[in-house]
């Protein structure tokens, strides 16, 4: 976890085989292609359309999520501000996604137990991004568009063209946890 | 005698607009320069990279006039109204809601309210929460505090019993700073409230997150001390910046206290993220 930005792994989405199982703990990696934004509400809805069987809006084969709804785009510009909202108010809901095909999450904060140990048997993996710093990061948006749930306004899906943003590997598919190594590291002991 | 002055709503409005937007683009030269000593005391380097883009992020979002965050917040507002102004014109609170709509509106924030059951928007960032205090004078001061969801989830109260004391104080604000770990977006202020009942408590440490950055509590020698040693404390949990792991979890703690009744220990603890952000205005 001490790498520096500079030997930060390039990865082009969809996420193949060989990186998730390449991808470890601590790993920076500057992340390329498309993601779906979706929160709170967006995942209950698309935790209910799988159990009932029904089409969801977008594939989540090979799918990366991103836990994010960003501030309304201004004119001249691709989006708002944009950065990721704490991951585990998503927990609930996730495992059955992983189990459906999703590959990837970014979002900032703990998982629960039982999405670690879904990113483990099924070869996922969760990315960190850095909270807080939206407007930087909106400049790695190169193109989003709405895919469905309009009418929960910010919280709608989006289908975002992302190039070289700054992601953690945060929980690997060996079932590490990087939050957890990080605060073991530099806890000071009394 | 004294004079009634009159405050017309429509500058009421005008007022809380311009703060919200400001609040939401300009971050605090007391927090900028908290982080950038942040960035000198930091020995992770990864916590550096956390904190250099957290700066550069500022900048930018001064620069190109966009939010820092996305999260623009729920509109939390402190009111001091003196009790010699007449407000004419309208409402006070409908005028301090027509001012947080149009800042959301026209200044590209996002809006984060919604129904508690339903989830569903209420598309315009209102209901605010207005806190009003009526006090000597003929002014008005309006303060607004765009508050994010990720901080203020890890945010909590509890009614202590006195045989705590001060440790119990301490073990509890400790214990919500460690359970919240990257959650609220470290370096966090941490907001705290002692005494008073549950309500007031938690009005307390909110306000407390209004103290410049870095300024300890002048009023109380005792909640200053405690103040330093919770800080030393927390930056010892190894957290860091971005939850990465580091030297600085957090940038201050911020304590205000009140009587309580004897039977009780109210302690509340408000977190608040890197983006710490609020813009006063005073008519």
């Amino acid at each position: 976890m001490n790498k520096k930005e500079n030997m930060a792994r390039h990865i082009e989405i969809p996420l193949k085989a060989d990186d998730l199982s390449s991808l470890h703990a601590g790993d920076m990696v500057l992340l390329s292609g498309e993601v779906y934004t979706a929160r709170d509400v967006a995942h209950r809805r698309l935790y209910e359309a799988l159990n009932k069987g029904d089409k969801l809006p977008f594939d989540l084969k090979t799918a990366v999520i991103f836990y994010a709804a960003p501030a309304p785009t201004p004119p001249g510009k691709i989006i708002g501000s944009i950065g990721p909202t704490t991951s585990y108010r998503m927990d609930f809901f996730t495992p059955k996604l992983i189990e459906n095909g999703l590959k990837g999450m970014i979002g900032k904060g703990n998982r629960s137990k039982e999405v670690v140990q879904a990113i483990k048997k099924f070869g996922a993996v969760y990315f960190g991004a850095i909270g807080g710093i939206a407007a930087l990061s909106s400049q790695c948006v190169k193109k989003a568009e709405l895919v469905a749930y309009e009418d929960l306004g910010p919280e709608a899906i989006r289908k975002l063209t992302v190039v070289d943003f700054p992601v953690i590997v945060i929980n690997d598919t060996m079932g590490n946890d990087l939050y957890a190594q990080a605060e073991n590291m530099w806890r000071v002991n009394n | 005698m004294d004079k009634i002055r009159k405050i017309d709503s429509k500058l009421i409005t005008e007022t809380v607009k311009k703060l919200f937007i400001e609040a939401n683009t300009n971050l605090g030269q007391d927090v900028v320069s908290a982080l950038k000593d942040a960035l000198t005391r930091e020995e992770s380097p990864l916590g550096k990279q956390v904190l250099e883009k957290i700066i550069d992020n500022a900048d930018i979002a001064r620069r190109e006039k966009m939010p820092i965050c996305q999260d623009t917040g729920l509109a939390v507002l402190f009111i001091e109204i003196g009790q010699d102004v007449h407000i004419v014109g309208g409402d006070l609170r409908a005028a301090i809601e027509e001012g947080v709509r149009q800042a959301y509106q026209d200044g590209f924030l996002r809006k984060s309210v919604c129904d508690p059951l339903t989830r569903k928007n209420t598309q315009d960032n209102t209901p605010a929460i207005i806190h009003i205090d009526i006090v000597s004078g003929d002014k008005l001061k309006i303060i607004a505090m765009p508050k994010g969801g990720g901080s203020e989830n890890m945010s909590a109260a509890q009614m202590l019993t006195p045989a705590t004391g001060e440790e119990g104080i301490k073990k509890f604000v400790i214990e919500k700073v460690k359970q919240a770990g990257a959650n609220p977006c470290p370096p966090i202020i941490v907001g705290v409230g002692i005494g008073g009942s549950l309500e007031e408590a938690c009005v307390l440490a909110k306000k407390s997150l209004l103290r410049p950055v870095g300024e300890a509590n002048n009023n109380d020698e005792r909640l200053a001390q405690m103040e330093k040693e919770l800080l030393t404390s927390i930056n010892k949990l190894g957290i860091g910046p971005g939850g990465l792991g580091g030297r600085i979890s957090a940038l201050a703690v911020n304590i205000e206290m009140l009587p309580c009744h004897i039977a009780s220990l109210p302690v509340a603890v408000n977190i608040q993220c890197h983006v710490a952000r609020h813009k006063e205005e005073i008519i």
